[in-house]
C-alpha cells in the first residue's frame, strides 16, 4: 500500500453496516436477475428438486446460496494476509472468467485442431505487426516531441498537426484511409504495411505527448548545468535530459505497447491474418464462432499479463538505478 | 583557517591586464519587471567578489547572465575579452572560461560522479576517455572526494554533492568560477566543508564571483563586496569597510537582519 497510516481503521468489510446492505443488493439483484432461470441456477436448483420449476422460490433459493456463498468466501478471505487475499481474489475471478468460457459447450477438439494455426499464423502476425509499429511509433514519437519543444515554427506546426489528426481519427478510419486512400495517389500498398503504418502513426501521435511529459518533467537545473559546462544543444539532450526521461517515458510506453497489441486487431479488417482475423474465419467453416473468439481472447489476455510482468520488470529495474 | 597545500588551478590565468569580467550599463526586464537597472561592475583577474542583498535584489540573475544562462535586453558584458552576443560562438566561448557551481548542484543522477565530471571534458574539450578520466579523479582529489568517484549522485551527502560539483566545474579548467548560493540548500554542518573548498580555490588565485549569505566567508575571503537591492547596486566595498561602516541605509538595514 501506498503512504499506509498508522492507525488501524476497523476494515471495510468487517463493519455491519457495509456487508449486511451489500449483501442485501447482491441478493436483490440476484432476485431480479432471475438467478434461478441461468445455467448455474439450475444446477443448484436441482440439488433441492427445484429444477423444473424455474419459479419465484426457485430464484429465491439461488440468490440465497449465492449470497451465502459470497458471504462465507469474504469471511474466510478476510482472515487471508494481503498478500494472500491478492492471489485468492485474482484467482477466484479468473476461474469465474473460465467458468463463463466454458459455459459455451465449447468444442474442445475444434480448438486443438485450430490453435496451432492461430499461433503460428496469428499469434506471430500479431506480435511483429505489434512490435514493428511501437518502434516506429516510438521513433515518430521522438521525432514529435523534440519537435514540439523546439523554437521551430514549422516542427511545431507539423507536430501538432500530426498529433491533432492522428489522435482525432478513429484508428479503424486511419487504417481504411491508408489502405484503401494511398493507391488513389497511385501507390498500392499491402494489408499488412497499412497496418504497420496505421498503427505506428495512430500510436506515434499519443506516444509523442508521453515523450514530451517525459522531458518535460526533468528539472530546469539539469539543464542549465549542461548549458554552463558547455555541452551543444544535441549533447544536452541526448546525453543529459533523455537518458533522465527515459525513466519516466517507460512505463506508459509499455501500457502503450498493451494497448497497440490488441487495438492490432483492427487491421484484420483490411485481411491481415493476424489473431482476430483468423478467430473470425477460423470458426466460420464449422459454425464454431465462440470457440475461436474464446481462444484468442485469451492468447491477447496472456500476452498482455507476459507484458505486464516483462513492464514490472523494467521499471523495478529504473527505480533501483534512480536509488543507487 | 588552515590553508591546505594544494593547488587547485594548474593553469595560470590568460596573459594580460584585461579585467576578467566588465558589465557595463546591464539592463534586463522579465516583462515590465525591470530585473537589473543599468549594473556596472568590473571583476579583476584573480578577484574574489561577494555578491549579496536581500532575496530578489538580482544578485542570481547578475552572475547568471554572465554565462548566458539569463538573457539581457541592454548593456554589455565582456568575458576574457569576448563580447557576450547571443552568437553560437561567443556563448561557447564564453561559458567555455567560465565555470558555474548552483545551489541545488544539479549533478547529472544518471552518471557516476566520474561520469559527471568527465563527459564534458569528451564532449566539448574533446579529451580522451583516459586523459579526461585523470584530469577528473586529481579535482576530485582536490575536493577531497576521491574514493567515491563509481558512485552516484544520490548516494552523497549534500556537502559531498557540492564539492563534486565544484570539481566539475574545475575539471573544464574555467578561468573564471560562479557561485549561485553554493550553500543554502546544505544541512549546517556541511556548509563548512563546501566554504573551506571555496577558500581554498580562492588562495590558489581563481577568479570568484559568488553570492552568498555566508558573511563570515566574505569577510574572510573576498577582495570586495557588492551589495544589491532592487536590481541595481547599491553599495560597494573592501568587506572590512562594507561591514563595519555600511554607507547606504538598504545595507545597514539588510546587514542588521543577516547579523543578527
Amino acid at each position: 500500500m501506498h503512504y499506509a497510516d498508522n492507525v488501524d481503521y476497523p476494515r471495510l468489510l468487517s463493519r455491519p453496516s457495509v456487508y449486511i446492505p451489500g449483501l442485501g443488493v447482491l441478493f436483490g439483484v440476484l432476485v431480479y436477475a432471475q438467478a434461478g432461470t441461468s445455467s448455474i441456477g439450475k444446477v443448484l436448483a436441482g440439488l433441492f428438486g427445484l429444477a423444473d420449476d424455474p419459479g419465484f422460490a426457485a430464484n429465491l433459493l439461488v440468490a440465497l446460496l449465492i449470497t451465502a456463498v459470497v458471504a462465507l468466501n469474504v469471511a474466510m478471505v478476510m482472515r487471508l494476509t494481503i498478500r494472500q487475499q491478492m492471489y485468492v481474489v485474482w484467482a477466484e475471478l479468473a476461474v469465474l472468467v473460465l467458468l463463463f468460457f466454458y459455459s459455451f459447450d465449447l468444442s474442445f477438439e475444434f480448438i486443438r485442431r485450430k490453435i496451432g494455426f492461430l499461433l503460428t499464423q496469428g499469434l506471430m502476425t500479431t506480435l511483429y505487426v505489434s512490435a514493428i509499429s511501437i518502434v516506429i511509433a516510438s521513433i515518430l514519437a521522438m521525432i514529435g516531441a523534440i519537435a514540439k519543444l523546439s523554437s521551430n515554427g514549422i516542427a511545431l506546426g507539423i507536430a501538432n498537426f500530426y498529433t491533432s489528426l492522428f489522435r482525432g481519427l478513429p484508428l479503424l478510419m486511419q487504417i481504411y484511409m491508408i489502405y484503401l486512400g494511398l493507391p488513389q495517389l497511385g501507390y498500392v500498398i499491402n494489408a499488412v504495411p497499412a497496418g504497420i503504418l496505421a498503427l505506428s502513426l495512430c500510436y506515434g501521435a499519443y506516444m509523442t505527448e508521453i515523450f514530451r511529459a517525459g522531458i518535460e518533467s526533468i528539472p530546469k537545473g539539469q539543464w542549465e548545468a549542461s548549458r554552463a559546462l558547455g555541452l551543444k544543444p544535441r549533447d544536452t539532450m541526448t546525453r543529459i535530459i533523455l537518458p533522465q526521461a527515459m525513466r519516466i517515458i517507460i512505463p506508459p510506453t509499455g501500457n502503450q505497447f498493451i494497448a497497440m497489441l490488441k487495438d492490432s486487431s483492427l487491421v484484420s479488417v483490411v485481411g491481415v491474418w493476424e489473431l482476430m482475423y483468423l478467430a473470425r474465419t477460423q470458426g466460420q467453416t464449422e459454425f464454431r464462432h465462440v470457440e475461436m473468439m474464446i481462444t484468442a481472447s485469451l492468447i491477447y489476455w496472456i500476452l498482455s499479463i507476459v507484458l505486464e510482468l516483462i513492464q514490472g520488470r523494467i521499471e523495478r529495474r529504473y527505480n533501483k538505478a534512480q536509488t543507487r | 583557517m588552515i590553508q591546505k597545500k594544494l593547488t587547485l588551478v594548474e593553469t595560470a590565468p590568460a596573459a594580460g591586464s584585461l579585467p576578467a569580467v566588465q558589465i557595463r550599463n546591464l539592463s534586463k526586464w522579465y516583462g515590465t519587471f525591470q530585473a537589473l537597472k543599468n549594473v556596472d561592475l568590473t571583476i579583476a583577474r584573480g578577484e574574489k567578489l561577494v555578491i549579496c542583498g536581500p532575496s530578489g535584489s538580482g544578485k542570481s540573475t547578475l552572475i547568471r547572465t554572465i554565462n548566458a544562462l539569463e538573457s539581457f535586453q541592454d548593456g554589455q558584458i565582456v568575458v576574457d575579452g569576448i563580447q557576450l552576443t547571443r552568437k553560437p560562438e561567443d556563448v561557447e566561448a564564453v561559458r567555455k572560461r567560465v565555470g558555474m557551481v548552483f545551489q541545488q548542484f544539479n549533478l547529472f543522477p544518471h552518471l557516476t560522479v566520474l561520469e559527471n565530471c568527465t563527459l564534458a571534458l569528451r564532449l566539448v574539450r574533446g579529451v580522451s576517455q583516459k586523459e579526461a578520466e585523470e584530469k577528473a579523479l586529481h579535482y576530485l582529489g582536490k575536493v577531497r572526494i576521491p574514493d567515491q568517484a563509481h558512485k552516484y549522485a544520490s548516494q552523497l551527502s549534500g556537502g559531498q554533492q557540492q564539492r563534486v560539483a565544484i570539481a566539475r566545474a574545475l575539471s573544464m579548467q574555467p578561468d573564471i568560477m560562479l557561485f549561485d548560493e553554493p550553500t543554502s540548500a546544505l544541512d549546517p554542518e556541511m556548509v563548512k566543508e563546501v566554504l573551506d573548498t571555496m577558500t581554498q580555490l580562492a588562495g590558489e588565485g581563481m577568479t570568484m564571483a559568488v553570492v552568498t549569505h555566508e558573511m563570515g566567508f566574505a569577510r574572510q575571503v573576498a577582495d570586495r563586496v557588492v551589495f544589491m537591492d532592487r536590481g541595481e547596486i547599491v553599495e560597494q566595498g573592501v568587506p572590512s569597510e562594507f561591514f563595519s561602516n555600511p554607507k547606504e541605509l538598504r545595507a545597514r538595514t539588510f546587514l542588521s537582519q543577516i547579523l543578527h
